[in-house]
């Protein structure tokens, strides 16, 4: 059914028809129009702003690409896209793997299902400025986990990774799958759920496995699912801000650097914004890389209908 | 669309429930220990925790923190506690969820309902504005709020609120009513329904679900917000986050990790709420209308 | 897109007309918002109620102001800057090369004799030109020492007189099983005992080569690696679990007698008068052994935006008077930890610890050796600050050798500028 053609079907040629007509269009342009002004009007502004030599306050100085130049100079930007990369990565697959895993499991009729639900959850209605502390402490070997577990007498027990330059990274990444893990999961619940049981039944009186039940049918009907996730997910991973600042505050040195909090450093505590600009442009060309696909797969979907 | 209780028709072993049970239980251990660690510490005296192991259960229990972080702690000048900074955010997160579910839901409407040439493209740009970091948006945002007159006041930051719940809003409601049968919209408009007619009487009414995960996720967000509250909402519409932050981050000052604690738990108690009575619909909410095409 | 760069473009100029304050009020932009510095600030606020003036309270903390700068670039983007804004050294400066935004309080500073009674170091900031257009409110020095005394007493450790001595006490804890130098990992406290670093391997006429007129050669010479071997010297007698670690935990090791030594701005003695201890008796503060004589300092002070009310700058004018008014300066600078920014202000409320800063401050002042702490952004401007942070912090955590780190400050310094 062609959906475009719908409201000229009906329209009929007094006003009343052609208020019909062109009010869908009107009760949509306040949003395109935000829209338009507050994020591509602002993006524009900053790709502007990177060609210039703003400190403290925008100024309009054009300097060309000095910028971006400066910018690939300094290696604390390398190490804060290289972060970005593993943090992203990693904390995307295990979130979506735990969040499965959950979802499978809560799903074999669990007694306890809405309890567990909601514990399982409630991390992501928390940001890192309530949680930070508490996680800076259980972190920390001195006063949290390591030392709880030499208090009940496992000695040899390490787990020092937020001091350690090398494995920072990966803290950052167990308190994120900590807080977003739980709303995968609730999101592969909802697509469990909505698969037909009968399926699944023929699927076990042909003698299929629990495994290969899930491999080869449970898991690609989840597709939808899958999507809408890593969709959460990546724009999550993309914002971290809050979590390292809480957590490590990009520390030891500069070693959990992620573009987000180097892009806020560079435009309002080191005063070069003309760098925090530039490197505003980079990332959104990289979100952009990884989410115009998505984007257009979406908007392609549901046509058809 | 079946009903959300009902679970899969798998049949597991003793031994599997048995090694299912155990890694639910283990993870929702995991889940639970910073908030475990908030609240036990945040019953404790100061000195048990500056002195002490800070896993500890305390010694002797006191309310006192909870107490002091509530409405007598110092933030700023004024010894208020976070007390009159709880009503600062609930006049900003109620009408700045409220106006964004509408617009999305509105927006979801006209986008499958109501499709015209180019409807595709707009869809596109409303999805790409869920991922701009809000750092950049800060300076050009300010400039304008300043321009329209809004520059430190609520009705500025319910703005920004707004205008950047757009983009999931219409996410949601616009993949909610795809599935929606046209067919129903179509009979009504033959029946000589207009455009809001049709949607105050057949689209809100089944919107229910939808609703609720789109109110979760922007009451949240909008809730937990800290870098817009800081730099637009101005004197006296100073949110629960940045009272949260000023009592914890301050740089030269004695903490006091107990109140620190119980003011978080305070400050995030609302979402909490939200999350912990909403959840069940959560799922069912998303089982409706997010994760399926 | 051309539109909208018209309209900020003006955004800067707009600041010139910014006073939002209305009559009789201000309005203050500040970070000082918890605890015993928040109800120091209430002896201001209680001060101009009695005058008549309401005190708009605009608390924004976080990253020893980093937060309050955000938004105070926000608020004057929009158009609408605050009375007063609690503001660090070359903040300051950055600010009035801002064009003429900033409140002119020349009336108020000839009336009270500001000219006479504030350090000239100080007058540097407040008085960028020919005019004062912030008032300081305190002076903190960084180059202090904080010792648990019944450690030393326990260990035989007298109070240390040279970094060599101080060496010898800080191995002669560690030997004892004791965390000999207490620190937390985070750049601004490395750069904190950086300050003193520099002014013990080369004395005050080569931190301001350094440091403060950022002389290429300085930053690369030999004296520059003596610092960064002095910070390596330090770097052993720090516990393993320090990085991250908050400055207040490491005080608290202090107290609790779990280390011995701290290196810390004079904001600290807070942590230790509020947990009961008194100076002399349970602690001992003194200079940073090697850089006696010498004051690193970073101020406080409220800068003033120009307001176009009459009234509003009355209000304003008040408040400038006030804070600089000696029975402020005493009932805030003796809960902060700090001392007076003017050095006419008697001394008998202050503890031991308070007036030795006190005569110290007057001191170096008047020997010409108080000088801006790099460390807390009065050396030079952010940009080099930071860049100077990632060298030392990245020195600190052994990513470079002394002589490597020398070189890259030299890089950094140049890359910033």
């Amino acid at each position: 059914m062609s959906a475009e053609a719908m409201p000229a079907a009906t329209s009929r040629a007094d006003l009343r028809g052609r208020l019909q007509d062109w009010l869908p269009r009107l009760v949509l342009s306040p949003s395109v129009a935000a829209m338009l002004v507050f994020v591509y009007g602002f993006i524009a502004y900053t790709i502007y702003l990177s060609f210039t030599g703003s400190k403290m306050l925008p100024s309009y100085d054009w300097v060309g690409f000095d910028n971006y130049r400066r910018l690939f100079g300094l290696s604390a930007w390398t190490t804060a896209l290289v972060n970005l990369g593993i943090f992203a990565s990693l904390y995307i697959l295990i979130s979506v793997a735990i969040g499965l895993m959950l979802a499978i499991f809560l799903d074999q009729k669990i007694r306890a299902e809405g309890g567990l639900r909601a514990i399982y959850l409630y991390p992501m209605a928390l940001s890192f400025i309530v949680t930070g502390t508490a996680w800076k402490w259980l972190l920390d070997p001195g006063i949290g986990i390591e030392n709880t577990m030499h208090l009940w007498g496992w000695e040899s027990f390490r787990f020092d990774w937020i001091k350690d330059r090398d494995m920072a990274i990966y803290t950052l990444v167990i308190a994120a799958v900590w807080q977003s893990s739980g709303f995968v999961m609730a999101m592969f619940l909802a697509g469990l759920r909505g698969i037909d049981n009968e399926i699944l039944k023929a699927a076990q009186i042909d003698g299929a496995s629990n495994l290969s039940l899930y491999r080869r049918i449970v898991i690609p009907m989840l597709r939808p699912a899958f999507l809408s996730a890593f969709v959460i997910l990546a724009h999550l991973a993309i914002k971290s801000y809050d979590l390292v600042i809480a957590l490590t505050g990009g520390g030891p040195g500069r070693a959990t650097e992620l573009p987000a909090t180097f892009m806020y450093s560079y435009t309002f505590t080191r005063n070069q914004m003309g760098v925090g600009a530039a490197s505003a442009v980079i990332m959104l060309m990289g979100v952009a890389s990884v989410i115009v696909p998505y984007i257009y797969a979406e908007m392609r979907q549901g046509d058809d209908r | 669309m079946s009903v959300a209780t009902q679970s899969t028709a798998v049949r597991t072993g003793r031994a599997g429930r048995a090694l299912i049970v155990t890694v639910l239980i283990f993870f929702a251990l995991f889940y639970l220990l910073p908030l475990g660690v908030m609240v036990i510490n945040s019953l404790k005296p100061l000195p048990e925790i500056t002195g002490g192991n800070m896993m500890a259960l305390p010694q002797e229990p006191t309310l006192e923190p909870w107490r002091s972080a509530w409405s007598t702690a110092q933030i700023g000048v004024q010894a208020t506690g976070l007390k009159p900074y709880f009503l600062n955010s609930i006049l900003m997160v109620v009408p700045a969820v409220a106006i964004s579910t509408m617009l999305g839901a509105l927006n979801g409407y006209v986008l499958t309902k109501w499709r015209f040439p180019g409807h595709r493209w707009v869809f596109g740009l409303l999805l790409f504005s869920c991922f701009i970091p809000f750092q950049i948006v800060l300076i050009p945002m300010a400039r304008l709020l300043g321009l329209m007159g809004l520059a430190g006041s609520l009705p500025g930051l319910i703005l920004v609120h707004v205008v950047y719940g757009i983009g999931f809003s219409t996410l949601y409601f616009r993949n909610y009513y795809a599935a929606f049968p046209t067919e129903l919209v179509r009979a009504a408009m033959i029946d000589g329904a207009g455009f809001f007619r049709i949607f105050w009487r057949i689209m809100l009414p089944v919107s229910g679900p939808i609703a609720v995960v789109c109110i979760i996720w922007q009451f949240t967000n909008i809730w937990n917000d800290f870098l817009f509250g800081v730099s637009f909402a101005g004197l006296d519409a100073m949110p629960m986050t940045v009272a949260l932050n000023n009592l914890v981050q301050s740089s030269t000052g004695v903490r006091e990790y107990n109140v620190h604690f119980a003011a978080a738990i305070l400050a995030a108690l609302p979402t909490l709420i939200v999350y912990i009575v909403a959840g069940r619909y959560f799922v069912r909410g998303l089982m409706a209308g997010s994760v399926k095409g | 897109m051309r539109v909208l760069n018209r309209l900020m473009m003006s955004a800067a100029v707009a600041v010139a007309s910014a006073g939002a304050a209305s009559a009789a009020e201000v309005e203050v932009l500040h970070w000082w918002t918890a605890g015993g510095e928040a109800a120091a600030l209430n002896v201001l606020k209680q001060d101009l109620e009695g005058q008549g003036i309401t005190w708009r309270d605009m608390p924004v903390a976080g990253g020893g102001g980093e937060a309050a700068m955000t938004a105070l670039r926000a608020r004057v983007t929009a158009g609408d800057a605050p009375t007063a804004v609690q503001v660090l050294g070359f903040d300051l400066l950055d600010w009035t090369e801002q064009g003429d935004v900033l409140a002119n309080l020349d009336e108020v500073a000839t009336a009270g004799n500001w000219d006479a009674v504030i350090p000239a170091a100080l007058q540097r900031f407040s008085k960028p030109g020919d005019h004062w257009v912030a008032a300081p409110v305190n002076v903190h020095s960084t180059n202090w020492v904080w010792a648990n005394k019944a450690v030393l007493d326990e260990l035989g450790i007298a109070q240390p007189t040279t970094w060599d001595e101080f060496i010898a006490a800080l191995q002669k804890a560690k030997d004892a099983g004791k965390v000999a130098l207490a620190h937390g990992g985070q750049p601004w406290q490395e750069a904190t005992i950086f300050d003193s670093a520099v002014l013990a391997s080369g004395g005050p006429e080569f931190y301001q080569k350094s440091m403060i007129d950022l002389d290429p050669e300085a930053l690369g010479s030999d004296q520059m690696v003596a610092a960064f071997d002095k910070m390596e010297q330090l770097r052993g007698f720090v516990d393993d679990n320090f990085s991250g670690r908050d400055w207040n935990l490491a005080s608290a090791m202090v107290i609790n007698g779990e280390a011995a030594f701290q290196i810390m701005g004079d904001w600290a003695k807070g942590e230790f008068l509020n947990a009961g201890k008194k100076p002399g008796t349970d602690f001992l503060c003194f200079r940073v052994p090697g850089t006696e004589g010498t004051v690193t300092f970073n101020s406080d002070q409220f800068m003033m935006f120009r307001q176009d009310d009459p009234e509003a700058t009355k209000a304003q004018m008040a408040m400038a008077a006030a804070i600089e008014s000696p029975e402020f300066q005493v009932a805030f600078n003796t809960v902060k930890g700090s001392v007076p920014a003017r050095t006419d202000v008697p001394d008998t409320e202050f503890d031991d610890c308070g007036k030795k800063g006190m005569a110290d401050l007057k001191a170096a002042s008047e020997a010409g050796t108080l000088l801006g702490s790099m460390g807390h952004g009065h050396a030079n401007p952010a940009a080099v600050k930071n860049a100077m942070y990632d060298v030392i912090t990245a020195h600190f955590n052994g990513e470079y050798d002394s002589r490597q780190a020398a070189e890259e400050l030299v890089n950094a310094v140049e890359g910033a500028q």
